[in-house]
């Protein structure tokens, strides 16, 4: 920033924003409280969605209570379980009993994993956060780095490639991606490890996990970047068209600092704000990935759940994938309120 | 009006203000328009033509286990190679196409009807009906779309119905908004004022007068949710919780074939992903120069 002195707006940007951080800190905190009400009828609609699917499928919770037992067992005692465990309750009892209990965080037991639902979280939730968070990482600055410079050199060859990959890709589910992926740098070149977080039972050590998390990250990281690159961008491009921007080129500023200090923040609220409302995109990404990986965290779970009608585990992750959704939209929220003078609260 | 400037000795083109903000295509854009559709169309025709013809020609080797032909790389007599069962892949494939292809077809007519009908009722009876759809419409949209097929799909499995029901369901909402906001500024147009003048009921307004305008629109859409539900339909096959295995898609086959990719079969994988890529390629392509040709202004608002 050679010339920086010469940038009266960016200096006078900080002028005031004192002011301001006061009532912008009540604002936030308006906000908060407004979505988090919004969200419990949301997740409350979910759950009992979720819990109707389960009481109007063909399955007979007592076979999963059972497994292969039910057919040994006597009509005594399926009938003893069944009063047990409330199953000729009426509907809303049985709701009532079953939503309860994951409110006072009994989340039920797990079939597949032979474990409390609550266990299966926690042992799988971690890996599950490094997996999405270093993919969202690498999404962002792909995105960042590729964004600002196609819409920098609009039009040019580096421009071209990357606006057709981009758009070719967003239609490239992400297990295609990831079998690509495993066929060059696994079995063709050897590089990377081909599935789990370690080599066989050795212990999970740190230079271990990292070689187990390239692959699965950056397949998760490549396969949501597309839409991101190609929306910083477009936004970018209206940025560079912008009254501000053109007057600091007016004024001679160097290039690097229009588009890097003048430019790129005006585009990055949008940004800022659809990567937090591409939680959906990154849960599904997610739940292929550590499919195809063995990736043991809580989407390979609910992928394991599915197969084995493991209806407990498979309404919680449910429900649980709902509230990374709604923290994901109120977290863009939040940093659009923080970051942008303009915006008072939400509507 | 293209202004010209040097920067670096290179000579890079500009664009007034108001030309980009108003989102005017650059020059050339009708005939890269054309060619995409153009491509896009006649791509998609070869793959439903090969994937109607090619299983139709050989119906037994789709199914057929010939273990005489066991894992064979990609041959003059197996164009796309074999499986671990000897099933030639090339007509496997296109089965399996074929029955990706009917599914997603199945499914966009599906949500077009569900998306219009729920549309339609919020927008043209606004108030408490409206607020209350466009509520339920957010809360679906807030459960991530394939973890509540997931979810339906695992209660009802192994049935086609299952799989579509779960499509249906999570892509309704797109069509509904849509439609939605078409019927919002209908509503308020003469024709439909001369039709409550001249005593028609509620009913049949709906009927006669907003559900034809609004039929362009729901198509247009119905356009666009094929290469999702595409997508959708793969990916469930694909975890294994989708269609039955008697109607392998793609998605049966991506499944199957990743234990055959560590083995070194890599045809497996390669071939059938090439397809599915291609297909959602090409339906997305025309999909997306329909729209622009169509509602230029709706550009934001489609993007699903």
């Amino acid at each position: 920033m050679e010339r920086a002195e010469l940038d009266g707006c960016v200096v006078n940007a900080g002028v005031g924003a004192e002011r301001g951080a006061v009532s912008r800190r009540r604002a936030v905190g308006v906000l908060v409280l407004r979505r988090i009400a919004l969200a419990v009828p949301v997740l409350l609609v979910v759950a009992c969605g979720v819990f109707l699917l389960g009481a109007a499928s063909p399955f007979d919770p007592i076979h999963q209570y059972y497994g292969e037992d039910v057919f040994t067992a006597s009509d005594e005692q399926l009938a003893h379980t069944r009063v047990e465990l409330g199953l000729d309750d009426p509907i809303v009892v049985q709701f009532g009993h079953w939503f309860g209990g994951i409110v006072t965080g009994d989340l039920g037991t797990s079939r597949v994993f032979h474990q409390p639902v609550a266990e299966v979280l926690a042992e799988r939730l971690p890996w599950t956060l490094l997996l999405a968070g270093t993919g969202i990482v690498i999404a962002a600055v792909l995105a960042l780095v590729l964004g600002v410079v196609t819409a920098w050199r609009q039009g040019g060859l580096l421009d071209r490639i990357v606006t057709a990959v981009g758009q070719g890709m967003e239609g490239l589910p992400s297990f295609v991606v990831a079998f690509a992926a495993i066929g060059v740098f696994s079995l063709g070149l050897g590089w990377l490890p081909v599935a789990g977080v370690t080599d066989g039972d050795s212990d999970a050590t740190f230079a271990q996990v990292v070689e187990h998390l390239v692959l699965p990250a950056l397949v998760l990281g490549v396969s949501q970047a597309p839409w991101l690159v190609l929306h910083l961008r477009q936004s970018l491009l209206t940025a560079l068209a912008d009254d501000h921007v053109i007057g600091a080129r007016a004024r001679g500023l160097p290039e690097r600092l229009v588009v890097t200090g003048h430019a790129l923040p005006t585009a990055l609220l949008p940004f800022l704000n659809v990567l937090g409302t591409r939680v959906p995109e990154l849960v599904t990404g997610a739940v292929l990935v550590e499919t195809v990986f063995s990736w043991p965290g809580v989407a390979s779970a609910m992928v394991e759940a599915g197969l084995a009608v493991d209806y407990p585990l498979l309404a919680v992750l449910a429900l649980l994938a709902t509230v990374a959704v709604l923290l994901g939209s109120l977290l863009a929220d939040i940093a659009t309120v923080a970051t942008d003078p303009r915006v008072r609260a939400d509507g | 009006m293209v202004e010209r400037e040097v920067v670096d000795g290179s000579v890079r083109e500009w664009r007034s203000a108001a030309r980009t903000r108003a989102g005017t295509p650059r020059g050339g854009a009708g005939a890269r328009a054309r060619l995409r559709l153009g491509v896009g169309a006649g791509l998609l025709g070869v793959l439903v033509l090969a994937a109607i013809v090619v299983p139709w020609l050989w119906p037994a080797s789709e199914q057929l286990f010939d273990y005489t032909q066991v894992r064979r790389p990609p041959s003059g007599e197996h164009v796309f190679g074999t499986d671990q069962a000897g099933r030639d892949l090339f007509v496997r494939t296109l089965a399996g196409l074929r029955v990706s292809l009917l599914v997603a077809v199945i499914c966009a007519v599906g949500t077009i009807t569900l998306g219009t009908v729920v549309g339609a009722v919020a927008g043209f009876l606004g108030g408490w009906p409206d607020r209350l759809l466009m509520r339920l419409l957010d809360t679906v949209n807030a459960v991530p779309h394939l973890l509540l097929g997931i979810v339906i799909v695992a209660l009802y499995r192994g049935s086609l119905t299952a799989v579509i029901v779960s499509i249906v369901v999570t892509h309704w909402t797109t069509v509904a908004r849509i439609v939605r906001a078409e019927v919002l500024s209908l509503r308020r147009r003469p024709f439909v004022d001369a039709a409550i003048s001249g005593g028609a009921t509620r009913g049949h307004i709906l009927r006669r007068h907003i559900l034809p305008a609004v039929a362009g629109q729901a198509a247009l859409s119905a356009v666009l949710v094929l290469p999702h539900a595409v997508w959708h339909e793969t990916a469930l096959s694909f975890l294994g919780l989708g269609l039955p295995p008697h109607l392998a898609s793609i998605g049966n086959i991506l499944s199957d074939a990743r234990s055959e990719l560590l083995l070194g079969g890599w045809w497996n994988v390669a071939f059938p992903s090439v397809l599915l890529v291609l297909t959602t390629l090409a339906t997305a392509g025309i999909a997306a120069t329909l729209r622009d040709r169509l509602v230029p202004r709706r550009r934001s608002e489609l993007a699903l």
